[in-house]
């Protein structure tokens, strides 16, 4: 999402998306600071020990393929985030203020599907192609996590009743195609991720590996 | 960031040659009431709003100083956006993000400010895009490394705050109120900018050298961000007459090289100036001679980065374009069917 700066569409979007990508990183360091060092986490790690699902790591694209790719996951974080907040797990007090901001990005994300569904015609059209695009990565979403203690099933039901009612608003079609595949399936969680993620963290990681021990 | 840059003047007198002789003495006599009353409001260090009447040369001059003003800030988030996906923390990274989203939120203040005197914010991007406008100088040097990031917090955004710290009394409303706004922010990134560089300058002897390479680099454009000196700046007698600028170039590029030089020993860094040095009977410090062969280079479009910054500025643009038009498309269709806009 930082990629964005400085190449949104409209000056609204500049601050949308930094916003956006602020509050993921936000919510990143908490995460990695339960169980560690963040940077350590961050910058140190080989490609083979990240966990995210293989969505988030889909490039940018244009501006439909990245307003897709996050509502699909922010629309996962919304429903994943108010079951935590609500249970007494480890992760309660993190998901109450986390869901905060993910009802904003999804909030955003299903404002702009609506705008660009629902466009012209052009709009539509990049539209439909992101959704199937990343249609594919959807399904790793679900797949149960250790430690996670919620009912991965009701979670993806409600995540498909939420997109197929959004995606219907903006006059787009519910892609068809498999939701999860033979490799995909369940692959960033065991640390098998696409071509692209290697290169990404390769950027992410230079500096801080160039320097070691050193603190910034 | 104020681009202190003096451009071509734009404000052409409006006298025309035909005319009624009797209108056009009814007109005189009304121009002159009005102007007795902008000038003695000015006098008075009234602010002038976007209703009161205005000479039609402050109103121009006001536009090309807040376009310029926003348009640096939209420009400048490209050399620091550079390194966001490569910050060496999380922490610095996620600074260096909240910083780059407030300068496109300064760029939004300003062309709502500009838009108060009767322009729009697609007609200045349009003029920005073409070069008919500019954006502040500074911009057109590259972020090498990591230490830049700090280097430009620390030094162009002290130099901007230096510049626009008096603009917030400026005389037009709308312009100095949006400045209170950005200088409370644009102090926060100035702060963290010198920390950053704190931070190098005590690491490990390849940060501090690479904190000392960052500031040699960026001195001497920094200064340049004051625009050109006094005798050579076309633009500066009218606008303090206005009360748009308070002090002229020189007087803030001094003031900046009063604050910056003991930052820079507490910093434990050097500035690449020979000649820089306390001069007791002035009570300043004095500094060595600015190149101003590469200010006016660097203002013609032949910087570093003049090509590559626009270029990607144009790009997002149409880039954008198809978006802009859903939005729009999308907002008419339900602006009937629901009463209100949806985009």
């Amino acid at each position: 999402m930082g990629e964005w700066a400085g190449s949104a569409p409209v000056l609204e979007e500049e601050v949308a998306l930094a916003n956006i990508a602020l509050d993921l990183l936000g919510q990143a360091r908490v995460l990695l600071s339960l169980v560690g060092d963040e940077d350590e986490l961050a910058y140190l790690r080989e490609e083979r020990s990240f966990r995210n699902v293989q969505l988030v790591e889909q490039p940018n694209g244009d501006f439909a393929h990245t307003i897709a790719r996050q509502l699909y996951f922010s629309t996962y974080q919304h429903l994943l985030y108010a079951r935590l907040a609500s249970g007494g797990g480890p992760f309660a007090g993190l998901a109450a203020k986390a869901v905060k901001e993910v009802a904003y990005h999804r909030d955003h994300a299903e404002h702009w599907t609506l705008r660009l569904g629902d466009g012209t015609p052009e709009s539509h059209e990049r539209m439909s192609r992101a959704c199937e695009a990343l249609w594919r990565y959807t399904g790793e979403l679900f797949r149960p996590v250790e430690g996670l203690d919620v009912d991965h099933a009701a979670l993806e039901s409600a995540w498909l009743e939420s997109v197929t009612d959004v995606l219907g608003r903006a006059t787009l079609t519910v892609p068809s195609g498999p939701r999860t595949g033979a490799w995909s399936a369940g692959a960033g969680r065991q640390g098998l991720h696409t071509e692209s993620f290697g290169r990404m963290l390769a950027e992410m990681q230079h500096l801080h590996r160039s320097h070691p021990g050193a603190s910034w | 960031m104020t681009a202190v840059t003096a451009g071509t003047a734009g404000a052409a007198g409006t006298a025309s040659g035909a005319g009624t002789t009797g209108a056009a003495d009814a007109a005189a006599v009304e121009a002159a009431a009005h102007e007795a009353v902008f000038d003695a409001a000015v006098a008075a260090d009234e602010r002038i709003e976007p209703r009161d009447w205005m000479p039609e040369a402050y109103r121009a001059s006001l536009v090309r100083q807040i376009a310029q003003h926003a348009h640096s800030e939209i420009i400048g988030m490209q050399p620091e956006a550079n390194w966001i996906t490569r910050a060496p923390s999380l922490r610095r990274k996620a600074i260096l993000m909240a910083k780059v989203q407030d300068e496109a939120g300064h760029g939004l203040y300003l062309y709502s400010a500009a838009e108060t005197l009767g322009t729009s914010r697609d007609e200045l991007l349009d003029k920005l895009h073409s070069g008919r406008q500019k954006y502040s100088s500074i911009f057109n040097y590259p972020t090498l490394t990591w230490a830049d990031v700090g280097a430009i917090g620390w030094l162009v955004d002290g130099a901007a705050i230096t510049n626009q710290v008096p603009l917030c009394r400026c005389s037009y409303g709308p312009y100095a109120r949006a400045m209170v706004r950005v200088c409370k922010e644009e102090s926060f990134h100035q702060r963290q900018g010198y920390e950053a560089l704190l931070a190098l300058s005590n690491g490990t002897e390849a940060q501090h050298a690479m904190a000392q390479d960052a500031v040699d680099r960026w001195w001497w454009p920094s200064l340049m961000m004051f625009g050109p000196p006094d005798d050579e700046s076309t633009h500066t007698a009218q606008a303090m007459a206005w009360k748009i600028k308070r002090h002229s170039n020189d007087e803030l590029r001094q003031r900046f090289v009063d604050i910056a030089a003991p930052q820079a020993d507490a910093l434990g860094l050097t500035l690449p100036d020979p000649d820089l040095r306390w001069n007791e009977e002035r009570g300043h410090y004095d500094f060595g001679p600015i190149d101003w062969t590469e200010f006016w280079d660097v203002l013609k479009g032949n910087g570093p980065c003049n090509d590559q910054r626009l270029s990607r500025r144009r790009q997002a643009h149409e880039d954008g374009a198809w978006v802009r038009e859903a939005a729009a498309a999308h907002a008419e269709k339900h602006t009937g069917k629901n009463g209100e806009a949806q985009a």
